[in-house]
């Protein structure tokens, strides 16, 4: 076991938290269980909903491509940037050493 | 208006499964949702999709689960306001409550349960300047209630996914031009709906805009221009517009009920767990929407509250009438 780096831009603050790699979690649920309220998580982490989407401002390593159901579910929104992602689709595991994010969600 | 025992707000699982447990109890239902059709998330988010941890079932498909629970509610034949959402909630007298839609529907219950899940479905609106000073009529709406309003308009839909190609494709024949604005060069919408429309685009019947986004509307008193930017070469145009109606899948708000007095906390509302009760006495909130320690988010536990609250609102509509609980083993399932 080791720890994941997150780095988490929300509304202008920042803060970095660490994770255990090993809690088989997705990056949806570690936000959500850290009180981020803009990430809802409606279809549970299924890439359905796109009420967890996230801006992904440096990665280390590299991400894994996005499936066809994220990329659809992604262009269905009203705004999406080219480093958009699902926090659902991001394994927090040993693929992952750091992650610095923009925290989106469901926008008012 | 409409008169039953129990208004519920949200015809979910669990708002559905609580039509069958007030129903063993002799109270009547009413069912009102924002969504077209009964089966909240379920229906409208991942229909196809299997759930695994309903007891009994080890593996059932979500429309399956609604259409299932609509079936075993069916003997107590329960109601539907369905497309309303509910927004006024009013305390008359000593024991009835009136809710009123946004349609201004009324209904009058002597208990309300509010079985909303993660809120109202409301459309996400894209960041268009001045597209909030065209709503209610002037021209942007959310949703295509009635096409016919669109006969002979310019209208610009706005979105990549089935229901902007669909409703494009369907406008089409009804409306003087229609124009889609799409944000990339694919779509994700079914591919049959994706063929026709590029076929009609052929024909000239509809204007199809690629990778453009929409970034500013105006008009007088009704809305008359759209300004359309492409995302790669950075032009603009800007076309004449009747109506615009923006499709960009929709997102849960607590909504109107936020405004209740309702204890709430983080966008859920603070129950008793001895029976699902809220605050306010009359009003029960079950499933999702509610919060409590160790509260779990599945619809099982839904179930279970929304067979507790159903004992308490008899006990609450019935305060001298004497009840036991009796199994469905021995009473059976007996219809109104």
């Amino acid at each position: 076991m080791s720890e994941i780096k997150i780095e988490i831009i929300n509304a202008g603050e920042e803060a970095t938290l660490m994770v255990p790699n090993d809690m088989g979690l997705n990056l949806m649920e570690f936000l959500k269980a850290n009180d981020y309220q803009q990430i809802i998580g409606t279809c549970g982490g299924m890439a359905l909903c796109a009420s967890c989407h996230i801006r992904v401002l440096e990665v280390n390593p590299q991400l894994p491509e996005q499936s066809d159901d994220e990329f659809g579910i992604l262009d269905s929104l009203p705004d999406v940037y080219d480093n958009s992602r699902l926090s659902c689709q991001i394994k927090l595991d040993d693929n992952l050493e750091s992650i610095k994010i923009e925290v989106i969600g469901e926008v008012e | 208006m409409i008169e039953t025992d129990i208004a519920i707000i949200g015809a979910g699982p669990v708002g559905l499964f609580a039509i069958f447990e007030a129903g063993l109890l002799k109270l009547r239902c009413h069912l009102i949702d924002y969504l077209p059709q009964p089966g909240g998330q379920l229906s409208e988010i991942y229909p196809k999709k299997p759930i695994y941890d309903i007891p009994g079932f080890p593996s059932v498909d979500a429309q399956d689960l609604i259409d299932n629970l609509m079936e075993q509610a069916k003997p107590f034949d329960p109601t539907f306001t369905l497309g309303e959402r509910v927004e006024k909630l009013d305390k008359k007298g000593e024991a009835d409550f009136e809710l009123t839609t946004h349609m201004g529907t009324k209904i009058k219950a002597k208990v309300v349960v509010i079985a909303g899940g993660l809120g109202v479905f409301e459309p996400r609106k894209p960041k268009v300047a001045g597209l909030e000073d065209f709503e209610n009529g002037k021209g942007v709406a959310y949703m295509v209630l009635d096409p016919e309003k669109y006969r002979d308009k310019k209208v610009i839909i706005a979105g990549g996914g089935d229901s902007a190609l669909d409703w494009s494709i369907f406008l089409a024949d009804v409306a003087k031009e229609v124009t889609l604005v799409h944000r990339s060069e694919t779509f994700r919408a079914a591919p049959h709906s994706v063929n026709t429309a590029k076929k009609l685009a052929e024909e000239g019947k509809i204007d199809l805009i690629l990778n453009s986004n929409i970034t500013e509307i105006s008009g007088g008193d009704m809305l008359e221009k759209a300004t359309i930017v492409n995302t790669k070469t950075e032009e603009s145009i800007t076309k004449d517009v009747d109506n615009l109606i923006p499709l960009f899948g929709l997102s849960p708000k607590l909504g109107p009920i936020a405004d209740w007095n309702l204890n709430i906390d983080k966008n859920a509302i603070e129950v008793n767990t001895d029976d699902y009760s809220t605050n306010i006495p009359g009003i029960y909130a079950i499933g999702d929407i509610n919060t409590y320690k160790n509260k779990l988010k599945l619809i099982l536990c839904g179930f279970h509250e929304a067979a507790l609250m159903s004992h308490s609102a008899f006990k609450y509509i019935n305060p001298d009438k004497k009840y036991t609980m009796k199994y469905t083993t021995v009473s059976g399932v007996s219809e109104f």
